[in-house]
């Protein structure tokens, strides 16, 4: 089945209009800043729960520009992280596996919470590395007991 | 035996290593196993079950910081079975849920749960699929979901109007709900009757939560109901195991709470002033309240202007239609989609006209009457002259 | 009885009934006073009976400097209310696609927060307008049951109305609904007390002017 991004779509007449919706995320996302410079918390938003018309959306992506760091993460499909000019303002777009978008997030802090590592995924690390130093304590072919 | 319609885009696409709960029993089927379980035996890493929950949060309208809250409570929340009945209804609301575009997280909701009785869906007919339903009626006694689509003819109604396997829909719902620990109702014609209902009712349509007592209904209004609303309330018994808070309609707040003016794009356009006056004018193409081409947005409670449709396309709105307020009770009968929502429905124009006609009869009637009077008492007029008056005293 | 039944009951049967009311009502007592008509006058006429009619019809808009002089509060206050009702119940948007709907005729309307700002207005000025009778002895004094009942029904339609218009009451079909059944209020009762005066005034004035006009005097 072709994707609905596939059907060509003509847009007659007026250029643009600003419905004047997105604006006010940037309000939003300023409180958050200021938030996490006090008391360390961290925010997000959910761009999906806005009133956008057309347009909204990638008038706010301009005015929140790209940053340094961009980061995607394979899990469950692709979700792809970009700094925005504003250090500490992510944008966060979560895709399925074919690649649609099923949710887009700003969150406003340090690291993005989905690229640190779930602390119960480095106890199993722990653990793993465990399993295989002992595996390699009992035979070790590039250690130096070896020789 | 019934066919869910995301079985063949499971997840698990992804190449990710899996990490197996050191807890899990290995022994646990694929009934009693929890969501968390179920995903992470299909490939899903911690990561992926975190940006699910991040999705699930938007799906359920909640703010993304409750992800973390949702993914404590999914890992331990259990697949429910579900019986879906569909009545006087015309499978748009099937077809909205089953067409949303794929895979998606609805599927991935749709797949933990366990649709045991679908009759458009199941593969098994007759004899078989009844006793699918029967089945997991008696095997999930108490903790089943029943999902109903479309009105049914009320009791006193002729249950002729629609039966399935030959039994009433009337008796199929009473049986099957009987043993349910809750009912959600999609689609506006389960919720408040919707188009089988409309004036004059012919089959004697009612609503489900018409007839339930004693169980709780969940009512997910639209013609169609947003298939997002639909598995969000889903996923929202799948994560915390309770109903949502309902609004007067027993709605979800959650995806009612607010009205399609209050979150529309174009309302803006309404507190300037500025609106299509007809589908193709300057105000239609710069996209301006669609107030006097009859949008019923003030009144109609609905998350389309948010969440919208097509994976996030567009909504009826956005593409210039007037909302028709779908999700309101009889919206079938209140007035012209195309009329303003300050217009009557009705012949107002008329009203006013026989009123006035009757008026001015009666009217000129009471007054002729009392010129009549003034007349014969003018006639009846005797004068007097101040000699005489003077005689008198 | 859910929000939504309410608004269809009000929007539905209660207008249609409030609206057969108001207009027999109000034909009624019209046509009464035209058929009635006046007194025969025997005498030659000085002046045009119509043109002086018009004439006053109109003038009575300007205040006299004695009666300005005398009360201007109540000259202030009650043109700014009246000019403020009469333009949130015409030049409303959703106003003027009722009338349309109901009479066929349709005008140009005013943008949303002019009308809001003015019923605002329109609002302080009936509170005042209360306030003033109560504490004037003479005015209260005078008032009777009928004046402060016309007082609410129209207070009351201005303020369901920015209500409504505000979102203030939820769910939106109620605070519609109580608006509209206010504005049917205000349309059956006015048939029926001094709220005959929006359509009288002008029979009176007319009146008024034709006989000045007929004895060749100004009025």
């Amino acid at each position: 089945m072709t994707s609905l991004g596939e059907i060509p779509v003509r847009v007659e007449g007026e250029t643009q209009v600003d419905f004047g919706n997105a604006r006010p995320i940037l309000g939003e996302v300023r409180h958050a800043l200021a938030r996490l410079l006090d008391s360390g918390e961290p925010t997000q938003i959910d761009l999906g729960a806005m009133p956008f018309g057309p347009g909204d959306e990638q008038r706010l992506l301009d005015w929140l520009g790209r940053g340094e760091v961009n980061a995607s993460i394979e899990a469950l499909g692709p979700t792809r992280i970009q700094e925005t000019a504003l250090r500490g303002v992510w944008l966060v777009e979560y895709l399925n596996a074919d690649e649609q978008r099923i949710a887009l997030h700003l969150e406003i802090d340090e690291v993005p919470r989905l690229l640190r590592a779930p602390r119960e995924d480095l106890r199993d690390g722990l653990a793993e590395l465990d399993a295989r130093l002992a595996d390699a304590d009992g035979n070790d072919p590039t250690g130096p007991a070896a020789d | 035996m019934v066919k869910s319609s995301a079985t063949d885009t499971a997840p698990g696409s992804s190449n990710e290593t899996t990490h197996p709960t050191p807890s899990a029993p290995e022994h646990r089927g694929p009934d009693t196993m929890t969501l968390g379980e179920s995903l992470r035996r299909n490939g899903v890493s911690r990561r992926g079950f975190l940006k699910f929950c991040a999705a699930t949060a938007s799906m359920m309208a909640l703010p993304p910081s409750m992800a973390l809250a949702i993914a404590e409570a999914l890992e331990q929340a259990r697949r429910p079975s579900v019986i879906w009945l569909s009545f006087q209804e015309c499978t748009g609301c099937t077809e909205a849920l089953t067409r949303s575009f794929s895979p998606t997280v609805e599927n991935l909701i749709l797949d933990t749960i366990s649709l045991d009785y679908h009759h458009t869906l199941q593969a098994a007919a007759g004899d078989a699929a009844e006793h699918a339903r029967e089945q997991a009626m008696h095997a999930n006694a108490g903790s089943y979901l029943v999902v109903v689509d479309g009105s049914l003819p009320g009791p006193k109604a002729n249950p002729g109007y629609s039966t399935i396997a030959g039994i009433s829909n009337y008796d199929m719902l009473m049986d099957t709900v009987k043993g349910a620990a809750a009912v959600v109702a999609v689609g506006t014609c389960a919720t408040f009757g919707g188009l089988p209902k409309a004036d004059p009712n012919p089959s004697g349509a009612v609503a489900v939560q018409d007839l339930i007592k004693g169980k709780p209904v969940i009512n997910v209004s639209g013609c169609p109901p947003m298939p997002m609303v639909i598995t969000g309330v889903l996923a929202q018994y799948l994560t915390f195991g309770k109903l949502p808070e309902l609004d007067e309609y027993n709605r979800p707040l959650a995806f009612f709470g607010q009205s399609i003016h209050d979150r529309c794009y174009r309302r803006p356009f309404y507190d300037k002033g500025l609106f299509a006056e007809s589908f193709d004018d300057e105000g239609a193409k710069k996209g301006w309240c669609l107030y006097r081409l009859g949008c019923k947005g003030p009144m109609t409670y609905n998350a389309c202007a948010t969440m919208k449709w097509n994976g996030g396309t567009s909504w009826p709105v956005e593409s210039g239609a007037p909302c028709l307020g779908c999700s309101e009770p009889n919206f079938w009968d209140a007035g012209g989609f195309y009329e303003a929502l300050s217009v009557p429905p009705g012949k107002s124009g008329d009203t006013l006209l026989a009123a006035g006609v009757a008026g001015a009869a009666v009217g000129a009637g009471v007054g002729l009457m009392a010129r009549g009077k003034a007349k014969s008492a003018a006639k009846s007029h005797q004068t007097v002259t101040v000699d005489e008056l003077e005689q008198q005293l | 009885m859910t929000s939504m039944d309410f608004l269809m009951l009000t929007k539905g049967p209660l207008f249609q009934a409030a609206l057969a009311i108001f207009a027999i009502g109000l034909v009624v007592r019209i046509v009464e006073i035209l058929v009635l008509g006046r007194a025969h006058n025997y005498a030659e006429p000085r002046g045009n009976a119509v043109v002086g009619g018009l004439r006053t019809l109109y003038k009575r808009f300007h205040t006299d400097a004695g009666t300005f002089k005398a009360a201007p509060f109540d000259v202030v206050v009650g043109t700014i209310w009246h000019i403020g009702f009469i333009i949130a119940l015409l030049l409303f948007i959703p106003h003027v696609e009722l009338i349309e709907s109901t009479l066929g005729i349709a005008w140009p309307a005013l943008p949303n927060p002019v009308v809001d700002a003015i019923t605002a207005i329109t609002l302080l000025g009936l509170m005042a307008a209360l306030v003033h009778r109560l504490m004037h002895p003479v005015k209260r004094f005078l008032s009777t049951p009928e004046d402060y009942l016309i007082w609410a029904v129209t207070f009351l339609v201005a303020l369901t109305g920015y209500l409504a218009y505000h979102r203030v009451i939820n769910p939106y079909p109620l605070g519609l609904g109580l608006h509209i059944l206010a504005a049917e209020i205000f349309l059956v009762v006015l048939p029926f007390t001094k709220l005959t005066h929006i359509f009288t005034a002008f029979i009176a004035r007319y009146y008024n002017g034709a006989i000045f006009g007929r004895k060749g005097v100004q009025s």
